[in-house]
């Protein structure tokens, strides 16, 4: 009840929806800073998960890898760069980099190496060089499982893009990290309510990309 | 007064009594999660309609940033350690639910009619032979659950210094000791590093009859 209140109060402000400090601007950095992370570790994840995938070696080494990437705590990290490099969007990027490589890694590699091997193989001797296979073979059928992959690392990055604002930046955590200080809820609940809901809608864009990309054939399989 | 492990008084803690802290914001969270993930994920084996809206509901959940979690309840469990635990159970459960259930399941029908065949009742089944079989996929969704656990029990030094190790690193800032906030994330990493490895140690013990070669992964 003293919740609804709070979120009630926050969104009919009418003073909340406007300037550099309005909830369309800040919705929009919290996104920018969100794709920026996603493009990164998707751009480091992607590649050499499905290369190891391909040909199924390396699993225990990018085990170890997405293990100790998960250990180190990704606040920790944020305030640790920003000491030593500055202020800024490039340090806020690492940590959140090194949360989202992990699962994308792990679920890439996975998914390509447990593609059926009979189409692969039938790939294969029909004379397919190698490449082809991967992209037009294992990729597709994998396609579901790497959208997993790539979708549970979006949503990390949206909850944990929060935490940018601790060290200055824009973003929705300025609600949360702002109403803390100034002992103002109502901000803070607000905050908290549209960084779920951001974190809802990339759930929805994920379903969304997977209902258009991934062929009807292999969602059939599924 | 400026070295490695020397613990700000403000904190009120020493370095081992911060670890201490630390593992207990984040090991009970998971503990509790287990226990309750157990009859749920039951649930979801024995009725199945039940699984697709309750795996909707975690990853719901999950959505929710942690952060954004911890500040509203403060609102009702006041700036306490009650405050970050109870959201680290939540994702926790989110976690292990999934990794029970595929657990579960993944037991071949033949074993589960064997056991039958041998007069195991549905509880004895379930203990004996599902429970143990399921035990690879269990304990990989507590690794996962474990080691984001403790990276996130530092987010609770928002909160009023809930934090455990995490609250060294507003020490360095307000102090300007960066090495404070090396020891919290070097700290950190090498007890979610130790946590796993015990994890994969209890795995290791509990499943001798699985094959040495995937053991090791």
């Amino acid at each position: 009840m003293n919740l609804l209140q709070f979120v009630h109060a926050f969104f009919g402000d009418g003073s909340h929806w406007h300037g550099y400090d309005g909830i369309p601007t800040r919705v929009l950095e919290h996104v920018r800073y969100s794709l920026e992370a996603l493009a990164l570790a998707a751009a480091i994840g992607l590649p050499v998960g499905l290369v190891t995938g391909h040909y199924g070696r390396g699993g225990n080494a990018l085990a170890l890898l997405a293990t100790a990437g998960r250990a180190l705590p990704t606040f920790g990290l944020l305030v640790l760069v920003v000491t030593w490099l500055g202020f800024g969007l490039g340090p806020v990027m690492i940590p959140l980099v090194v949360l989202a490589v992990p699962p994308i890694l792990v679920t890439t590699y996975e998914a390509v190496r447990s593609v059926d091997p009979a189409p692969v193989d039938a790939a294969r001797g029909m004379g397919m060089p190698e490449p082809r296979i991967l992209f037009q073979v294992e990729l597709p059928v994998a396609l579901t499982l790497i959208l997993g992959g790539l979708r549970s690392a979006a949503v990390q990055i949206v909850s944990t893009a929060t935490i940018a604002a601790y060290v200055g930046l824009g973003g929705l955590g300025r609600y949360i990290i702002d109403g803390l200080y100034q002992r103002n809820y109502e901000k803070v609940v607000g905050g908290a309510t549209l960084v779920a809901a951001l974190a809802l809608a990339t759930l929805a864009v994920f379903w969304a990309v997977a209902r258009l990309t991934v062929s009807p054939g292999v969602r059939r399989g599924t | 007064m400026s070295g490695f492990f020397d613990i700000p008084s403000d904190l009120q803690h020493t370095y081992a009594g911060l670890i201490g802290l630390h593992l207990r914001e984040a090991l009970v969270p998971v503990l509790v999660g287990l226990v309750v993930s157990l009859p749920v994920a039951q649930l979801c084996v024995r009725f199945r309609w039940l699984y697709p809206p309750v795996l909707g509901v975690t990853t719901v959940l999950y959505a929710i940033p942690s952060l954004a979690f911890f500040v509203v309840l403060i609102d009702y469990t006041g700036q306490s350690e009650t405050t970050v635990m109870i959201p680290l159970a939540v994702y926790s459960m989110v976690v292990l639910v999934p990794a029970i259930v595929e657990g579960v399941r993944s037991v071949p029908p033949e074993t589960l009619a064997a056991a039958t065949a041998m007069g195991f009742g549905p509880v004895r089944r379930y203990v004996q032979v599902q429970l143990p079989i399921a035990v690879p996929a269990i304990i990989a969704g507590l690794r996962v659950a474990t080691v984001s656990s403790i990276s996130l029990v530092s987010v609770g030094m928002l909160i009023g210094n809930q934090g455990a190790l995490g609250n060294l690193l507003h020490d360095a800032q307000i102090y300007n000791r960066p090495e404070l906030a090396v020891n919290s994330v070097v700290t950190t990493a090498v007890l979610a590093i130790l946590a796993d490895a015990a994890l994969v140690a209890v795995r290791l013990l509990l499943t001798p009859w699985m094959p040495k070669e995937s053991a090791a992964r």
